[in-house]
């Protein structure tokens, strides 16, 4: 049986938990717990090691989801969690702009660790605060290049379209190699 | 009890927070990643500093607030070797070359910058030698702490904030290609065209600090101006290696045919989820 994973990362609240729980057939292994720090108090639970989500493609391929814990003191996890994945997703929830920031970072380290390829999803964006794709890639310093995409964690057509151009982005970077 | 500690657990605010309100005499020493910073107080106010790598000599302060050239300072280290600060202090100011009060806003110009430069550590051990005082052939000063510890507060905020958009100073930089902007007219000082004429993909920041003399501080400041003008962006430098957790493949072995076509059976299978 072979197996390839990619990894789902982001701020803290971005989304990433359900984004997995959209598309994975078992009930995404979350290892969740109550949040401790009043100042992410934004939600009761939060993820503290990782996200857990699987599809099986045929009966030889498994594809494996792994979404990053979201509080930074758990950042040690991150660089594990990158070790041999496809590519990457950084979750932004697109209603929250002081954590754009974060997500830059996060995306700058995910960079560091593996030169795979990675796209970039604006969460959220059916909240009424929600930011203008535009003004968010401005926001977040994200090149002309970089495939940055509308997310709705909770539907599965737009988490499929998101997973969708990074593979369509890894194919590329394979053909590049060839040529 | 000795006043030792790591600036880790108490910062170089509360240190000086400390000295000033218990009108402290005596000096820091602080030990840096790669240096020494000394700083000698007297009844809680700054008397006199001196970072470990320089020699700390009125001349060489001198010659950094430009009132002296270099090789006014290499004559008088050769033909004057032995003078002390006052005795040089006094000379220059009886030949009327410089004023008493150009030496002392010298003097404190320097003073305080060396005591800045700690704002930027995170970490270093410190400690307090109650008995340790300026050598008596320098020139002190007295300047109350209060000022420098507002300025340095800032400091230490903005110096936390570049630390969080340039978290490394092993990336290098390259020019984005942006339609209708040419970086000639763009309004840079001298300082940053310095920087901006080293900005290869082979050159890390720390090595372009490194060429143009500019701390951590100094080059953080620059590049993040650049960043957020939106003149670069930050890449990983040519030649750099990767990181080992990367060595693993990510694909499983095979032809690129092969790997194709695990990435197209992906593909399909999440198009009919």
């Amino acid at each position: 049986m072979q197996t390839v994973k990619m990894v789902v990362t982001g701020p803290f609240n971005a989304g990433k938990t359900e984004f997995i729980r959209s598309v994975s057939e078992i009930d995404v292994v979350s290892t969740e717990r109550k949040i401790s720090s009043e100042t992410e108090r934004v939600k009761d639970q939060t993820t503290v090691a990782m996200d857990f989500g699987r599809i099986s493609i045929d009966d030889n391929l498994v594809l494996y989801l792994f979404g990053t814990p979201g509080q930074r003191r758990f950042d040690f996890m991150w660089e594990i969690l990158s070790e041999g994945m496809l590519g990457f997703i950084v979750m932004v929830d697109s209603a929250r702009p002081e954590t754009f920031r974060e997500a830059r970072n996060i995306l700058e380290t995910f960079r560091a660790y593996a030169p795979t390829p990675y796209v970039v999803a604006a969460n959220k964006q059916d909240h009424k605060d929600a930011w203008e794709l535009e003004d968010m890639r401005i926001a977040l310093r994200l090149s002309s290049k970089v495939k940055f995409l509308p997310c709705v964690a909770t539907d599965k057509e737009t988490v499929k379209k998101v997973l969708l151009e990074l593979l369509y982005s890894i194919l590329e970077e394979m053909e590049k190699g060839e040529g | 009890m000795a006043l030792k500690g790591n600036l880790r657990d108490f910062s170089i605010t509360q240190l000086l927070n400390l000295v000033s309100v218990a009108q402290k005499t005596g000096t820091l020493i602080v030990d840096g990643p790669s240096e020494q910073i000394l700083v000698s107080f007297r009844e809680g106010k700054l008397s006199y500093a001196r970072d470990g790598q320089d020699d700390g000599s009125l001349a060489m302060v001198l010659y950094r607030a430009k009132k002296l050239s270099a090789a006014q300072v290499r004559a008088i280290k050769e033909r004057a070797g032995g003078i002390s600060d006052k005795e040089l202090g006094l000379l220059l100011i009886n030949s009327n070359y410089i004023s008493q009060k150009d030496i002392l806003a010298s003097l404190q110009s320097y003073f305080v910058s060396v005591v800045n430069r700690l704002f930027t550590w995170v970490e270093g051990l410190f400690r307090f030698e109650n008995d340790l005082l300026p050598p008596a052939d320098k020139i002190t000063v007295r300047i109350n702490l209060e000022n420098i510890i507002i300025e340095g507060s800032r400091r230490m905020r903005e110096w936390e904030q570049l630390q969080d958009e340039i978290p490394s100073l092993d990336m290098a930089m390259k020019f984005i290609e942006r339609p209708g902007v040419n970086l000639r007219n763009v309004n840079l000082s001298v300082e940053e065209w310095r920087v901006v004429s080293f900005i290869n993909p082979k050159n890390s920041i720390r090595l372009i600090a490194k060429t143009t003399n500019k701390s951590d501080l100094e080059i953080r400041r620059i590049v993040y101006g650049l960043i957020v003008a939106g003149l670069v962006e930050l890449i990983r430098p040519v030649g750099m290696p990767l990181p080992s957790v990367s060595s693993r493949p990510a694909l499983p072995q095979g032809t690129k045919e092969e790997q194709k076509s695990l990435i197209n059976r992906l593909i399909s299978r999440i198009r009919s989820i």
